[in-house]
């Protein structure tokens, strides 16, 4: 599994080096219930941007829990950024997710705090200056259209807001990795639009994007982007060959 | 560990942390708390100054009366270590019991024993005046000063030992407080600290959050209840000094540094509180990956 492999069509080779994430036998399960994972082996080239797909229940949450470390596998060995994090020390753990961004589905913004500051959470917890917190914050929350809305509180925002908001938040720290849950679930076909260009333009700067989704038509939008596809717990291609091959740029970074 | 965010925003981060019960529940701790510091530390000034210089004070009661006074008198100055001998004159040692004899006291038919007030150099023992006294008066009770007040002593040091007691119970009772508060407020805030936790804060920067909050609620309840109760102290000695002559008893029962001491306890009370919210939120966390 470590040795360079040969993509689908011959002309994308994708070393261990260049994977972000790397999944070795992986298994998952909850206290003494089944497995909701088993056996995933998969890489995530750096710089790559994949969609995950799979019926509800598949495993897809149980995955990405994984990924942005809020949960460790109970067998298997699962790499980010080139380190070993299966058995790492909780304390190693904050500074590695400080490279994650996330969109959960539920989008999880403090209630008690207004947008900016929901969004300028992850900057405030990296220890940046105020007046660079800032300017990152309003400039993306005028991206995704809630510049106006920067003093408003969750509960006065639409499902829509909130998860532009959620979205601003995951990538307001420019994370080396992107994580997102069904990012578009509550946005109309427009700002599903715009949401996905902000992931391409975030990909193009070279984060690595990671989105579970159902919205096909959201895959067919992106070019270049590969496919991983969970069927009860289980990638059914491993490869993430299934659809769109990464093009030669994405690829290699 | 750098702060993740102005003082305003960790309130705002945690807007109902704990529970609107702890500060005055901890006020009322504090309030006992500084009476009894106070009663503790009167009677830790009033054993001190019945000990002090006691080791060099002896007493020497003749029962025989003034028989045998100038030559137990002579006998002790001649001891070795002996700085002053004063015997007491009759008079005063029957006024002395009037107080609890009434005016029979006086009357020459009461046999009264003579006293004797000897004085030893520092560091010198009684044992030469023992002999001394003894060999002119075999009947004579010869003692130091300790072993005379030693009842006495041991009953204000076990007073003191009880309010040191009273006082480790309320600060137990203070830190329990602050725990179950803590333990609320990080449940109510589950959601917020997963969060914070998900997006790479660490466990010291969530503790601090905590910790900042307690101490302050500490702070304030503390100070609620310390300050009416030292204002409290102060009237009672301010009576004390008008019904008795506080000079001649020994002086105040409380010093100025005793006040500074239990105007200091809700600070020390703060500290405490941020301390075991601090390790109650370090151990609640240990249960997240």
């Amino acid at each position: 599994m470590r040795e360079n492999r040969c993509r689908e069509q011959g002309w994308v080779k994708v070393s261990v080096a260049d994977a972000i994430v790397e999944f070795d036998s992986v298994g998952l399960r909850y206290g003494t219930g089944a497995e909701i994972l088993k056996d995933l082996d998969f890489r995530l080239v750096r710089g790559g941007f994949t969609y995950l797909t799979g019926a509800s229940g598949a495993g897809k949450t149980s995955l990405l829990k994984l990924l942005y470390l809020a949960q460790r596998p109970t067998r298997g060995r699962v790499r980010l950024f080139g380190e070993e994090l299966s058995h790492a020390p909780r304390t190693a753990m904050p500074a590695f997710r400080r490279r994650i961004g996330v969109v959960f589905q539920d989008f999880r913004l403090i209630r008690h705090l207004s947008a900016f500051d929901n969004v300028a959470l992850p900057l405030r917890i990296a220890g940046r200056a105020e007046h660079e917190i800032e300017g990152s914050v309003r400039e993306l929350l005028d991206w995704v259209g809630l510049a106006d809305r920067s003093a408003a509180h969750p509960p006065t925002l639409s499902g829509g807001e909130q998860q532009r908001v959620a979205i601003a938040r995951a990538v307001v720290g420019h994370p080396e990795l992107l994580v997102a849950d069904e990012p578009t679930g509550n946005v109309d076909a427009d700002m599903a639009k715009r949401l996905v260009h902000l992931f391409e333009r975030l990909n193009e700067l070279g984060t690595t994007v990671l989105v579970a989704t159902h919205d096909l038509s959201l895959i067919a939008a992106t070019r270049g982007a590969q496919l991983m596809r969970l069927e009860k717990g289980q990638l059914v291609d491993p490869t993430g060959m299934l659809r769109h091959p990464p093009s030669p740029a994405r690829a290699t970074g | 560990m750098r702060r993740f965010v102005p003082a305003l925003a960790d309130r705002r981060l945690l807007p109902q942390g704990g529970t609107r019960l702890t500060p005055w529940l901890i006020g009322v701790l504090m309030f006992v708390a500084v009476l009894v510091g106070a009663a503790g530390l009167a009677i830790a000034n009033a054993a001190a100054a019945v000990a002090q210089g006691a080791e060099q004070r002896w007493s020497i009661q003749l029962p025989g009366g003034a028989r045998h006074a100038s030559a137990a008198a002579a006998a002790a100055r001649q001891a070795q270590g002996v700085a002053d001998v004063r015997p007491v004159p009759d008079q005063q040692v029957r006024s002395l019991l009037q107080q609890w004899l009434g005016p029979e006291a006086a009357s020459a038919d009461l046999p009264v024993p003579a006293l004797i007030d000897v004085e030893l150099r520092p560091g010198a023992n009684g044992v030469d005046l023992r002999r001394r006294v003894l060999a002119i008066a075999p009947d004579a009770r010869v003692q130091s000063f300790p072993e005379q007040l030693g009842p006495m002593l041991r009953g204000l040091r076990t007073l003191q030992g009880l309010t040191l007691g009273l006082l480790v119970l309320m600060a137990a009772a203070i830190a329990a407080a602050v725990m179950l508060a803590t333990r609320g407020a990080y449940d109510t805030h589950r959601s917020t600290v997963a969060v914070l936790h998900g997006i790479g804060a660490t466990d010291e920067q969530l503790a601090a959050l905590f910790q900042q909050r307690m101490g302050r609620e500490a702070l304030v309840g503390g100070s609620a209840g310390a300050i009416p109760a030292l204002v409290l102290v102060l009237l009672l000695l301010a009576g004390l000094e008008r019904g008795t002559n506080l000079a001649a008893a020994g002086g105040s029962p409380l010093h100025p540094g005793d006040l500074i001491i239990l105007g200091a306890l809700p600070f020390v009370t703060g500290l405490v509180a941020l301390l075991v919210a601090r390790v109650t939120v370090l151990r609640a966390l240990r249960a997240d990956p």
